[in-house]
């Protein structure tokens, strides 16, 4: 898949402070994450990416624009929900989306045709003739994602969109952009400091922070990598059975007993703990045929899965040396 | 696309004229400008003065009128008319500008939503000039055209020798207006773009006028100087007005007419500085 963001040493500095520097990679999935704790450079990076904040070193394109030279062209392009709240207290929800849609260039017609469209996908319906200042926080978030996609963007810039709602909101806006996401007819960049949201919806994450680049993660690839980690408890068990496990395509170390030996001694076995990680070709049904060929009761199997949290506090810590 | 289809699809017809955008937001501002009875009646009342003009200038060659008061006309039309047609459509135009203006900019400020007009491609010059195009056809209204119509009156019902000796009048009447309305509509944009609530903006523009009028005044009065006259708004443009109508016995004439057109240069370049600074999708805090 062509790439949708590429960073070229992209570097960004504000009122005297480096806020982002040296950013280098190329993004290319359905949906990207953009996660970092606060203050890491996420937004200064979707604002760049729109022109709003001047590029001081580097580069950065946006399917293949130069931020620097066809900003207008990526604009055209993008749609943008901002984090703060932002909106024309004084204008129904259809007129704010249909104004929105007639500046990304929509003829008037087509425009308020767009608007309507864009408020019913969003839940706002009913509520679309309402002025915006006396909407909730929640249904003003659907809002700013209907002035978003009113004008069939390409790539969908979301800044943490899930800020201020309930769950029930949360979930809706949720499932809404994974609909749009699976629709495959937009990318969609998703910043969030909220790891959750990045897990439940992205392909792929960048990880910020104090506005360097360190982590880059395919999300999919790591799911299916770290399905192939087992942790494994037992009755019985010893190094024999550990060399055997081996001898199925995997790494296998025994990392300790369970429960004191007391409790156990009835049986005869000692309870043990193996951490295994899983070869290409392991089949599960070799481990069972292994276990009862060297008298192990398995008394608990589980693949341990790495969530995006284990990565990302994998990539702080590993970030904490950086100068 | 009937609406009970809630799926999300991409857009795939014509785009409007890149050009044409920025009348969108002239568009939608007007319609908000105008939703305020009292700015439709204010708009109305704007025009009472030129429609009095138009029927004194027929009058004025009404010749059974005339004949019935025993008088060949009622009064000269002269530059000294068109001057005080300015004077008094310029009074309106502020008090119109100082209604409409400052819910030009400030609501969008106010409710951070510069960012979603310049994430599209629409650039800051594009929202300046649609916003200050408002102002400008407004004014444009109750200034220059209704000027113009009265010179065209005037030299229809005069006939064309007095319309050719006069006709720099009638780029006087242009030229005027066009220096108030770009004067009154910037000043308006700027404090609209620096002052996020509406009637503080309002009142921050009268009191550069009326404020400006008395601080300038009183420093003539202390210093015995002139030139504290060049911090009034009024007697700058006033000034400028003298030049253009040749009214030079009238007062105010102390305060050198280039002087005059340097300082409205500056406030105007002043203006657009202020503007430059606010109309950004986000601000940069220094520090």
């Amino acid at each position: 898949m062509p790439p949708i963001i590429e960073l070229e040493g992209l570097g960004v500095t504000l009122g005297g402070r480096k806020i982002l520097e040296g950013l280098k990679c190329s993004l290319s999935g359905r949906a990207i994450g953009l996660l970092g704790p606060n203050g890491a450079g996420k937004s200064t990076l979707i604002n760049t990416l729109l022109g709003f904040y001047p590029v001081a070193a580097g580069t950065a394109r946006v399917f293949g624009r130069n931020i620097r030279t066809e900003i207008k062209q990526i604009r055209a392009l993008a749609g943008y929900m901002p984090e703060s709240e932002c909106f024309i207290g004084q204008m129904t929800a259809v007129s704010f989306v249909r104004l929105m849609a007639e500046l990304s260039g929509l003829p008037s017609e087509a425009a308020l045709e767009r608007a309507h469209e864009a408020l019913f996908y969003v839940g706002l319906g009913e509520a679309r003739y309402r002025l915006l200042g006396t909407y909730s926080l929640g249904m003003k978030q659907l809002a700013k994602l209907a002035q978003a996609i009113v004008h069939g963007p390409r790539l969908l810039i979301l800044d943490e969109p899930t800020n201020g709602l309930d769950p029930p909101a949360r979930q809706r806006m949720i499932r809404l952009i994974r609909e749009m996401r699976d629709s495959r007819d937009l990318h969609i960049l998703l910043c969030s400091h909220l790891l959750r949201d990045v897990e439940e919806t992205c392909e792929e994450v960048l990880i910020l922070k104090d506005g360097h680049q360190v982590h880059y993660a395919n999300l999919e690839e790591e799911r299916r990598a770290n399905r192939r980690f087992l942790e494994l408890e037992t009755l019985g068990g010893d190094g024999a059975f550990a060399e055997a496990v081996e001898r199925l395509d995997c790494e296998c170390a025994i990392t300790g007993s369970v429960l004191s030996a007391p409790a156990w001694s009835h049986t005869g076995r000692s309870p043990r703990r193996f951490k295994m990680v899983l070869g290409q070709d392991f089949a599960l049904q070799d481990l069972y045929r292994l276990a009862e060929e060297h008298g192990v009761q398995i008394r608990r199997l589980n693949y341990r899965r790495d969530s995006l949290e284990d990565i990302f506090l994998k990539a702080m810590e590993n970030s904490n040396g950086r100068p | 696309m009937a609406v009970h289809k809630r799926s999300y699809r991409s857009y795939a017809g014509e785009f409007s004229p890149a050009w044409s955008r920025l009348l969108i937001v002239s568009r939608y501002a007007y319609q908000r400008a105008l939703s305020s009875r009292f700015i439709v009646a204010y708009f109305a009342i704007c025009f009472f003065y030129p429609l009095g003009c138009a029927l004194a200038l027929y009058m004025n060659h009404n010749q059974r009128l005339l004949a019935i008061f025993n008088l060949s006309s009622f009064f000269s039309v002269d530059a000294t008319f068109f001057y005080h047609f300015m004077n008094v459509q310029g009074v309106l135009a502020f008090i119109l500008t100082a209604l409409v203006g400052p819910g030009l900019v400030s609501p969008d400020l106010a409710n951070h939503a510069l960012p979603l007009y310049f994430c599209r491609p629409f650039s800051r010059v594009e929202y300046v000039l649609g916003k200050l195009f408002v102002l400008v056809l407004m004014l444009s209204l109750v200034t220059w055209i209704p000027g113009e119509t009265l010179f065209l009156i005037q030299s229809s019902l005069a006939g064309a020798s007095w319309m050719w000796s006069d006709l720099w009048m009638a780029a006087s009447i242009f030229l005027g207006s066009a220096i108030e309305i770009l004067v009154f509509s910037l000043l308006a944009l700027a404090l609209s773009a620096w002052i996020k609530r509406k009637t503080a903006a309002g009142a921050a523009l009268l009191g550069v006028f009326f404020f400006g009028a008395g601080f300038g005044q009183a420093i003539n009065a202390v210093l015995r100087t002139k030139n504290g006259s060049l911090i009034d708004l009024g007697s700058l443009i006033a000034r400028i007005e003298i030049q253009l109508f040749h009214q030079y016995a009238r007062r105010m004439t102390a305060i050198p007419a280039d002087w005059a057109w340097l300082v409205l240069l500056a406030i105007g370049a002043f203006c657009l500085l202020l503007l430059e600074k606010k109309v950004r999708a986000y601000e940069v805090v220094r520090g």
